[in-house]
């Protein structure tokens, strides 16, 4: 890159020599050659006037003869001269201003000014490749709590889109190609204050020569993935890839899991949603009945396999079964988006049907269709560009599947509360009845918001008045931290999820369990309800009230008056 | 050889030579120091600062360095002579004239060490 400025200056040199040049022989003519000074003398021009001459002659011909009236042969001369400077001037500036203008060089500079607002961010950040629908979301979520992001994307007109967002923090960008590793380095993979790198472009090749790059240049960061295809999510994980997302399995997963249990499904959805927007609906797929697959490509196959799982019968149509493989069930050919091909796979029986080619026009015609000849129906529409929203949320599917939004969702999750991602990994493993419950719990709670998720770690950081309370040999519970610091009989709308104690987790520990040091804590409940959580944890006064009713007695002359006071103050104090 | 190593080191040579050539002399007598000696220093110095642009060895930038040293002295001593002739009453002086020369002998300076520079490069160049 530096070699640039070299070429730069090196190019340089020949307008500049020849500007020299050109000036210094004007100017020895003009001294040299005998005139008239300003009285009319005969004499020569010093070389101060020549230079003043020389100087103005090829901006401003027709200034006049300064500083007087010049002899003939100066005039043969200026001629010349006016010439050639006109020539010089135009050649050197012209090539300068070239210069300046120059691809390579203003890509330095470019790339230069972005290395260094890299080198300034002096908090943990996350390098992103690709500024698609999946990055652009997360980079909002991430900026949103204030985590900082740094994005390459191979085109200009994504990182011009960035430019125009008005995002929380300061997010450097450059247009560069992730596929080269020195892009990369440019972009702060070898910093160590680089916590994670993910590569969300829509090519499984380049994501996976991203994470191939971050994990050999830099092992210790977290390298999280999007593909579509098993070949290269193997050949990711190899390497040891740490999170490896593909939008058709979680997809179907999810969906699977909706089937069987809704509340769980629920459950997820709420504890997902962004801070402060309204709770969804609870959705209830059919789980007995006919489903109709359209488009058995890879989305078609994940959902399938999942849906075959669960005994649940199954027709498929696709319109060439030749290239994406046959399913071992019903096959019907054709696009679906026909109603020919819909009554084929028996579409007056069929609870469900998914929409799942990867064209956004023939989802909608297929929606379209089939609910014009089974108005029942529970439809399931995939949406592949976001560019079509809005005709997607007029077709009225019961659900709506984005790819992008549902990887950028999960790794949301993953980097902003990890214990939240934990959580519904392991709350899979519950039954229903107990995410029922649970969901009864949180929408008490909430009422109709989606409910703040917050980690609390038993740490000087996050808490540091346990901490000091440990000194003296007191332990709070978890009930403990759940009392309101300002009414200690009530309890704070709040709701302990899971607890990370070592390597082992608790799902909703029980409240009159010990905290101890290191102790991971994941809650959801209200915004006040964090904010005065936080109270307890950093204020000791506040600690103190919630354990014992009163605030532990600062300063000698309190103290002495409070002895004074005898047994009546602390009475006192105990019936607030 | 290489014909730009030889307009490079003629350039540097000449602006040391007629650097010399300017200050050689009583220091405040204007008839021993002529205004084309200094105007020819200035401009094969302006020459050679910019045959030095681009270089990107660390004796390059060094080179770089010590022309642009000159450079200034010279700046300031050819300001310094149309000042002195061209504004004030008296026109040029002994005063003047030293301080001139003085400034030219600074800009000696940092054309010697240029020169040495470059025979160094040379010599190393030859092991």
């Amino acid at each position: 890159m530096d070699s640039i400025f070299f070429m730069v200056l090196r190019r340089m040199r020949a307008p500049l020599l020849t500007l020299i040049l050109v000036y210094a022989v004007a100017i020895t003519g003009l001294v040299l050659i005998p005139g008239l000074d300003a009285g009319g003398a005969p004499g020569h021009m010093s070389f101060f006037h020549a230079f003043y001459f020389v100087s103005y002659m090829s901006t401003t011909i027709g200034f006049g003869e300064i500083p007087g009236e010049f002899s003939d042969a100066q005039r043969i001369w200026v001629v010349l001269c006016i010439y050639a400077t006109v020539v010089a001037w135009l050649y050197s500036i012209g090539s300068l201003i070239g210069l300046l203008q120059d691809k390579a060089l203003r890509r330095a500079m470019e790339e230069r000014r972005f290395e260094r607002r890299v080198r300034t961010i002096n908090d943990d950040f996350y390098l992103i490749c690709g500024y698609g629908q999946t990055g652009s979301g997360l980079v909002r979520a991430l900026t949103e709590r204030g985590q900082r992001a740094v994005v390459l994307d191979n085109n200009p007109d994504r990182i011009d889109l960035l430019k125009l967002e008005n995002l929380r923090e300061f997010v450097p960008a450059l247009r560069a190609d992730v596929r080269r590793p020195d892009n990369l380095l440019l972009a702060g993979l070898r910093s160590p204050r680089c916590a994670g790198v993910l590569a969300l472009t829509s090519n499984n090749e380049v994501n996976l020569r991203v994470a191939l790059a971050a994990k050999l240049m830099h092992p210790s960061a977290k390298v999280v993935c999007r593909s579509d295809s098993h070949d290269i999510e193997a050949n990711m994980a190899s390497f040891g890839t740490d999170h490896i997302y593909d939008p058709f399995d979680i997809f179907a997963l999810y969906f699977a899991t909706a089937l069987q249990a809704p509340c769980l499904t629920l459950l997820n959805d709420w504890l997902g949603e962004l801070r402060g927007s309204g709770l969804p609906e609870p959705i209830a797929p059919p789980a007995t009945g006919l489903w109709i697959i359209c488009g058995y490509g890879r989305f078609g196959k994940a959902l399938y396999a999942h849906l075959a799982d669960q005994d649940i019968e199954i027709i498929v149509i696709e319109a060439r079964p030749d290239r994406t493989g046959k399913p071992r069930g019903t096959l019907i050919e054709g696009r679906g988006t026909e109603a020919v091909t819909l009554e084929q796979a028996d579409i007056h029986r069929a609870v469900g049907l998914i929409a799942g080619t990867d064209n956004d026009a023939n989802n909608l015609s297929i929606v379209m269709t089939a609910l014009a000849l089974n108005p029942d129906l529970f439809t399931v529409v995939r949406e592949n560009e976001l560019i079509n929203a809005e005709l997607f949320d007029a077709v009225g599917a019961d659900i709506l599947m984005h790819p992008s939004s549902i990887v950028a969702h999960r790794i949301r999750m993953l980097l902003g509360t990890p214990l939240l991602a934990e959580f519904t990994n392991y709350a899979r493993y519950e039954d229903d009845a107990w995410a029922c419950e649970l969901v009864s719990r949180i929408a008490g709670l909430t009422q109709d918001r989606a409910p703040e998720i917050w980690e609390v770690r038993i740490d000087v950081e996050d808490a540091f008045a346990l901490k000091l309370m440990r000194h003296e040999g007191i332990v709070p519970t978890l009930g403990d931290l759940l009392r309101d610091p300002r009414r200690r009989d009530a309890t704070l709308p709040a709701i302990a999820l899971m607890r990370r104690r070592d390597n082992g987790r608790t799902l909703l520990p029980a409240a009159d369990e010990r905290l101890r040091d290191g102790d991971r804590l994941l809650f959801c409940g209200t915004m006040s309800a964090r904010s005065r959580m936080c109270w307890t944890l950093q204020n000791v006064h506040a600690l103190g009230y919630v354990l014992f009713g009163s605030s532990p007695r600062e300063g000698p002359v309190w103290d002495w008056i409070m002895r004074l006071w005898g047994t009546r103050g602390s009475s006192e104090v105990e019936d607030r | 050889m290489n014909p730009e190593k030889v307009v490079f080191g003629f350039f540097i040579l000449l602006a040391l030579t007629l650097n010399v050539g300017f200050v050689v002399g009583e220091i405040d007598n204007p008839a021993h120091h002529h205004i084309w000696e200094l105007g020819a220093v200035f401009v094969v110095n302006a020459v050679a600062t910019v045959l030095k642009l681009g270089d990107r060895t660390q004796i390059g930038a060094i080179l770089l360095a010590t022309s642009l040293v000159a450079m200034l002295q010279l700046i300031v001593a050819v300001g310094v002579w149309t000042i002195v002739v061209h504004t004030t009453a008296e026109g040029m002086t002994p005063g003047a004239m030293a301080s001139i020369v003085s400034l030219a002998a600074g800009a000696v300076v940092a054309n010697i060490v240029s020169v040495v520079l470059l025979i160094i490069e040379t010599v190393m160049l030859r092991r």
